[in-house]
């Protein structure tokens, strides 16, 4: 059985492919964007930067933009920034989506369950106040109203690039 | 014959007494009938049409006539038409006889109808609202009739939610979410199980219910558009198309060859980013993580694409009512051309990659089978009907301009999560031609971009198949042009209890994976 599998993979060669092409399209700025990002976490948070992200009823395009920081072409993780699964591992809360009376108390418990120090960021124009929907019979209100917000980032949606140099500003500042 | 004497052919038959009927457009057959007729008539044609429910609504008629109508939508592929059946309640009766006994599909929609008018869906077994939680909202506030305010805040206590619950020994409840682990819309699961597998699993949504369809009420037709592109991110281009020809009907637009070349040029990159995300999506499910970051990348590519040609990644911007804002000129076709040639290559590479890895296909094969069976029975809609054996693309029963491309219609029967993998690869070598295909014909295609009409009242439907399946949107505009009612309807709204029914018998780590296959939205369920 192993002898078949170790034949099978020396028969196959190497599957990874060299993907030179990612960082040449990525603008310059953000190289130098980046190393000045991961030198000011290394300072200040102690190496790494952890974000909690939380979606309080938008309509998913604000989150496709925050994965996509996370992909190989912009990879915020080699700064120092990474997206966590719990928010007892969390210095940030991203906050997307207009706050709809549904997720209102998830999302003061999310915040509640996180260590201090403690930030909360805005993402999209949603969750600055509501956004297109802020007259809705269900929606709370801008995320500002009910924890609070350090940090907007504007957009519908901003793109990773616009959530990267956000972060920075704000890193730089605090 | 033609479509309304072979619907009141059918109707006769079992002598149901047809109050009207009239072909309001060439694709659209509204037949009102008798409430006591209503669910033997609706059954009738659930039968004989061989449809779900694929639609079924209510619409606020007190101030006009004193009743509330009811809708209950089937499609009749053979005929390419929408059959409505619609009954009218008078205003103080607030009930309707359900169908949901007898027509699984037509469960949830009662449901949302009860939570939102009021109407009460006699004989339905089950009466929980869907997205106003009980937790938040007091009984007795029904925000889309015309009369609604706004609950009185103080009085409210809150209420709680009754889940199903399977009992036995061994028998524990995992809950998950709403705030899940991962960068995701917000859900509620709660699964029980014995040992490892999943013995049942209750989706409860409406997280992110934002009340859309009554921000619609009183909004004109640009101000709609720019909420249609906000109401699932991932299909903005889908919804805003599907609004568009609801209206374009009403208002009797045959908008322009290259405009109708663009939006379905426009379409198939939205397909095209979003299988690439699924597809990379299942690897990454499996811990296959070198295969996810590659379809990332094909994703990041196309979403600069995108960029390129319309100034959003996610295609925003670009419809309007009566045709397109944007050209796609001689210097834009070649960023196209240039960018598919790699994409194409990068998808070859993708598949070849996720096909070639054993362990890989084993964790995929027989994983969350959804057989046609109970595929019918929900009514599952789009990508994930066709890989268990439903043969239903809008794009084949409303071609419209499709019809100047052949394309084949994806299609599988395991129904599992191989089976929804293979219709993204067969589906992405399709939208690959047709948009090569689209960017000749644009080539010899007159410059008009947009038609514009004279202003008007009415109501139609508009229909369009995007990536996860048909996005309907029905659309009443007032003769000042401003919406009265509009119903929309997300593939998603049919598919999560599909996605319930998938998962049974398979253990709790492999939920991720069956959910990732779906990938339904989170946004369009709960408006
Ligand atoms: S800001 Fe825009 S992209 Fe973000 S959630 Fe709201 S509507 Fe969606």
């Amino acid at each position: 059985m192993s002898l078949s599998i170790l034949k099978n993979s020396l028969k196959k060669g190497k599957v990874t492919i060299k993907l030179d092409f990612v960082r040449s399209a990525l603008p310059p700025e953000i190289e130098e964007l980046g190393q000045e990002l991961k030198k000011t976490i290394h300072t200040k948070f102690g190496r790494s930067f952890h974000i909690r992200e939380v979606d309080t009823g938008s309509c998913g395009a604000c989150e496709s933009e925050i994965i996509a920081c996370s992909n190989p072409l912009y990879d915020i993780q080699r700064f120092g920034i990474d997206f966590v699964a719990s928010p007892r591992h969390a210095d940030a809360l991203l906050v997307t989506g207009p706050v709809s009376k549904n997720m209102e108390l998830a999302l003061k418990k999310t915040y509640e369950a996180m260590p201090e120090p403690k930030f909360v960021i805005t993402c999209g124009h949603c969750a600055l106040d509501g956004g297109i929907f802020k007259d809705s019979y269900y929606v709370v209100g801008a995320v500002k109203e009910i924890l609070p917000v350090i940090l907007h980032i504007p957009g519908c949606p901003p793109s990773p690039l616009t959530i990267i140099r956000a972060l920075l500003g704000f890193l730089r500042q605090s | 014959m033609n479509h309304s004497d072979y619907v009141g052919n059918i109707l006769g038959s079992e002598k149901i007494n047809i109050i009207d009927l009239s072909e309001i457009y060439q694709d659209e057959l509204y037949v009102i009938v008798d409430s006591t007729d209503f669910v033997k008539a609706c059954h009738l044609l659930h039968k004989r049409l061989d449809s779900s429910v694929m639609m079924f609504f209510a619409e606020d008629l007190r101030q006009e006539s004193q009743i509330f109508a009811l809708y209950c939508v089937f499609l009749n592929v053979q005929s390419h038409t929408w059959l409505f059946v619609r009954q009218n309640i008078a205003q103080d009766k607030l009930k309707f006889d359900s169908l949901a006994k007898d027509i699984y599909s037509a469960s949830l929609f009662e449901r949302e109808i009860r939570e939102m008018f009021g109407l009460e869906p006699v004989g339905n077994p089950d009466m929980r609202r869907l997205k106003l939680h009980d937790e938040v909202w007091p009984k007795e506030y029904y925000p889309l009739r015309k009369d609604f305010t706004g609950p009185k805040e103080d009085s409210f206590k809150g209420a709680s939610y009754v889940f199903k619950r399977v009992e036995g020994e061994g028998i524990f409840e995992v809950p998950v979410g709403p705030v899940h682990a991962g960068i995701i819309g917000s859900g509620h699961f709660r699964f029980s199980a014995a040992g490892e597998p999943i013995i049942n699993l209750e989706i409860r949504l409406g997280w992110t219910h934002r009340g859309i369809e009554k921000v619609l009420e009183g909004k004109d037709t640009n101000d709609a558009l720019r909420i249609f592109e906000c109401i699932s991110g991932d299909t903005a281009f889908g919804y805003s198309m599907a609004f568009c020809q609801a209206i374009e009907k009403i208002l009797g637009l045959n908008i322009p060859v290259r405009s109708q070349l663009l939006r379905i040029l426009c379409l198939e990159l939205e397909r095209l980013y979003n299988h690439a995300n699924d597809m990379g999506g299942i690897a990454l499910d499996v811990g296959f993580s070198f295969p996810a970051q590659f379809a990332s990348l094909i994703k990041e590519a196309i979403l600069q694409l995108n960029e390129g040609l319309c100034g959003s990644r996610y295609l925003k911007g670009v419809n309007t009512v009566g045709g397109v804002k944007q050209d796609i000129d001689r210097v834009k076709s070649g960023l196209i051309m240039g960018a598919l040639a790699k994409v194409k290559k990068d998808f070859i590479a993708l598949e070849e990659m996720l096909f070639s890895s054993i362990s890989f296909m084993d964790r995929v094969d027989a994983t969350g089978v959804l057989r046609l069976r109970t595929a019918r029975d929900l009514g599952i809609m789009g990508l994930a009907g066709r890989a268990s054996g439903i043969a239903l693309d809008m794009r084949k029963v409303f071609p419209g301009i499709y019809n100047n491309f052949s394309f084949k219609m994806a299609k599988e029967h395991t129904g599992d999560v191989a089976a929804r993998l293979k219709i993204r690869c067969s589906e992405v070598k399709e939208s690959l031609n047709i948009i090569q295909h689209c960017l000749e014909k644009l080539d010899a295609c007159s410059p008009e971009l947009k038609m514009t009409g004279e202003e008007k009242g009415g109501f139609a439907l508009g229909c369009v198949e995007a990536w996860r399946g048909p996005v309907l949107v029905w659309v009443r505009l007032n003769t000042k042009g401003k919406i009265e009612r509009c119903k929309i309807v997300d593939p998603s709204f049919h598919n999560w209890d599909g996605l319930s029914f998938a998962v049974l018998g398979n253990i709790i780590p492999d939920f991720p994976l069956c959910n990732k296959s779906f990938d339904l939205s989170y946004s369009g369920n709960d408006l």
